[in-house]
Parts: structure tokens; C-alpha cells; sequence
């Protein structure tokens, strides 16, 4: 299928040189017709110099923002320079960008917000304990608010539509799980059309995932929290 | 000056602090006497305080007039203190004293929360900014091809974050 979308995809980055190249070019060689924009989020190692060797347009926050920050940055550039489509990838590495595609044929069909599942038959990724829980609670309250099965509402690969790209790029949530949750949530309020598609995640090329039951039992919490808020806000 | 008739001379009381702990300050022993002044010196202090600050433009007057405000209160209180045990029989509260810390701790209480939604405005303000400077220099590094190798921190300096 031919897309006659233009696409921009954003890698929010926060001291990631020793992933950040070959994330950046793994998606110029994977999908040639893209520009890549990398956030570098207040990084202070050689994030963006690694990017920009790679070939991504960088620009480059003057301080931390967090990845909701980030990606509102990379909404307005897109809004800016009237791109059809953003695409959402980590620069960890644990997104595989074949599977992009798939995600934005779904957003030709129609569907606004397009989230690349785990846990959807693609791919062995496990959860386990509090985490668990707080996904599994998740997924059952954003499946219902947005009229369609959701399995992975924190996945941080998603892809979207030009009228919601419009919307976020003024009205992206900051805060903890605001970018992938609070998103949700908004969305599926205002009657865009959500779908996902099953992905395999790679293990993650550097950093660490936080798999104590303290933190999982604290991300549980907050998870509930942001879900709540994200509710009952206006 | 009958009470200082009754306590004897500003000498003696004198005497009679430096040897019991809890007599008076500067002679002036009766508690109904030392309240108010107490009181009225601390109202004097948060309305110069608050002049002052200003004065010299360090203080938004929206901030302003709630401690100028209050600094009246305090004063009012001091020289009228009786009129706080009417007002706290009128709304059932048993004491003066009640009524005034209950009323602290909500306006406090009010001031905190107020506060926060100030700094919570200020940082997605600040927020914003930071974006839209990203996306500015961007720009910039665009339209200006011979500027756009920028200096990156290395590792050999890592206080410089500068472009």
C-alpha cells in the first residue's frame, strides 16, 4: 500500500547516546519516506550530536522536560510544518520500527490514535505482580472510555492523526504517565478513533527496566491516580 | 497610675524581674497590658515588611494587599480585644483565642493551596517557553547553515550545556 502521508516520526531522548544512533538509523533504513525529529531532552551527554550524525533533525530542550514535554515539542513541530502523521518511538531501542507500517495504515483507515500493543499475541513481553494489576486496570477502564480492546495503554509507540496531532500539540498532558495514559483518556473523551496493533518489543538496548514490587506497588498507585484524574478532568 | 501604684514603683518590679522568671517585660506586668503591645508590634512589623518589600518592587501588589490586610487585623485585635469574644460567642466558638487560630490555620491553609496553583501556572509557563525555544533554535540552526555545527557538552566539560 502506497501512503501518501507525510510523516514525522518523534524520538523523545534523555541521555541516550549509546542507543540513540542506531535507534535513529534503524528507522531511516526501515522506513525511507520519514523525517525523524529528535527531542534531546535536556541531555547531558552526547544525545544530540549522536543523532545528528545519524541523520535525525535534533532539537534540543534547554532543560528536562519529561517525555510529555518532549513530545508536545515534536507535536508542534509537526503542526508547524504540516506533517500528516506523528509516529512516537523510544530511544531505547525496544521498539522495532518494522512494525510502523502496520500502524499507519491503520491511521489511512481512519483511526486518529494508534497504539503498538504488547501483551497482544505479538512478541513474550511479561508483567508481573503490582505492575500487572495497574495494566490490567488500565486496560479495562481505557478499552471501555474509548469503545475498543486495549491491552497496553503504556505503550510508548504510537502513532497519530493529523487532527489529534493538532490537538496535542497544545494540549499534551506534562506529567507522570500523562503522555501515555492522560493521552488516552483525552482522545477517547473528544470521540477520536483509537485502535492497536500487536507488536513485539525488543529488550531494551540499554537502560534499566524498574522491576522491584516497591516500585511496581508505587507505580500502581500513581497509575490509579493519573487514570482518576485523567477521568474526571475537564 | 493606679496599677503602678497597686505593683509599687517601675524599680521595685524591676528588682522583681531579674529574680522571678515569669515577671514582666520592662516593668509592665499585667498580662491584659503586655498582650496588646505585643500584638500591635507584630502587626507594625508585617505592615513595614510588607511597605517595604513594596517599595522596592520586590512584591506584587495582588500579593500585597492579603498581608497589608492582615497586618491591620492583627492591629485591630490589639487594641480591641474584646470584640474577638463577641464575635466567637456569636458563632458558638468558646473563646476568643479558638476562633482566632481557627481562623489562622484556614487562612493559611487557603494562602498554601493558592500558592501552589501559582507555581503550578509558572511552570507550565516556563514549560512552554523551553518549547518554544527548542523550536526556535531549530529554526535558527536551519536558516543559518554555517552556524548549524553547534557545540554540544562533552564529557570533558560537563557544566557547559550551552549550544
Amino acid at each position: 500500500m502506497t501512503r501518501p502521508l507525510s510523516v514525522l516520526v518523534v524520538i523523545p531522548a534523555w541521555n541516550e547516546e549509546a542507543s540513540i544512533a542506531d535507534v535513529v538509523r534503524e528507522v531511516r533504513r526501515t522506513l525511507t519516506d520519514v523525517d525523524v525529529l529528535v527531542v534531546n531532552d535536556g541531555s547531558v551527554d552526547l544525545t544530540g550530536v549522536r543523532a545528528r550524525e545519524a541523520g535525525a533533525v535534533v532539537a534540543r530542550l534547554p532543560y528536562n522536560l519529561g517525555v510529555g514535554g518532549a513530545m508536545r515539542l515534536g507535536f508542534r513541530y509537526a503542526v508547524e510544518h504540516d506533517y500528516d502523521a506523528v509516529v512516537q518511538i523510544d530511544a531505547d531501542g525496544q521498539h522495532d520500527p518494522a512494525f510502523v507500517p502496520q500502524l499507519l495504515d491503520k491511521i489511512t483507515a481512519g483511526a486518529d490514535l494508534v497504539i503498538g500493543a504488547r501483551f497482544a499475541g505479538v512478541g513474550e513481553y511479561q508483567a508481573r505482580g503490582p505492575r500487572r494489576w495497574a495494566m490490567t486496570v488500565l486496560s479495562i477502564v481505557l478499552s471501555r472510555l474509548s469503545h475498543t480492546r486495549l491491552t497496553d495503554t503504556t505503550s510508548g509507540m504510537r502513532a497519530t492523526s493529523r487532527p489529534l496531532v493538532e490537538l496535542f500539540a497544545t494540549h499534551y498532558p506534562v506529567e507522570y504517565l500523562g503522555d501515555t495514559v492522560e493521552t488516552l483518556a483525552m482522545a477517547a473523551r473528544r470521540g477520536f478513533r483509537i485502535e492497536q496493533v500487536p507488536v513485539a518489543m525488543r529488550e531494551r538496548k540499554t537502560g534499566k527496566p524498574s522491576h522491584t514490587v516497591g516500585k511496581a506497588t508505587v507505580y500502581l498507585g500513581r497509575a490509579l491516580g493519573v487514570l482518576v484524574l485523567a477521568l474526571i478532568r475537564r | 497610675m493606679s496599677r503602678r501604684l497597686r505593683q509599687g514603683t517601675l524599680r521595685s518590679s524591676f528588682r522583681e524581674t531579674s529574680s522571678r522568671p515569669y515577671a514582666g517585660f520592662l516593668g509592665v506586668r499585667s498580662a491584659t497590658v503586655r498582650l496588646p503591645i505585643t500584638t500591635i508590634v507584630f502587626g507594625i512589623l508585617i505592615l513595614g515588611v510588607i511597605v517595604e518589600l513594596l517599595r522596592r518592587r520586590r512584591l506584587r501588589e495582588k500579593y500585597a494587599f492579603i498581608w497589608l490586610f492582615t497586618g491591620f487585623f492583627v492591629i485591630v485585635l490589639a487594641v480591641f480585644p474584646g470584640g474577638l469574644d463577641r464575635a466567637a460567642g456569636y458563632l458558638g466558638v468558646a473563646s476568643g483565642v479558638s476562633l482566632v487560630l481557627f481562623l489562622a490555620v484556614v487562612f493559611l491553609l487557603i494562602i498554601a493551596i493558592h500558592l501552589s496553583w501559582e507555581v503550578s501556572q509558572l511552570e507550565e509557563e516556563t514549560r512552554s517557553i523551553s518549547e518554544e525555544i527548542a523550536l526556535l533554535r531549530l529554526e535558527l540552526e536551519r536558516s543559518r547553515p554555517d552556524a548549524s555545527a553547534p557545540r554540544e557538552p562533552t564529557h570533558d566539560d560537563p557544566t557547559d550545556r550551552s549550544l
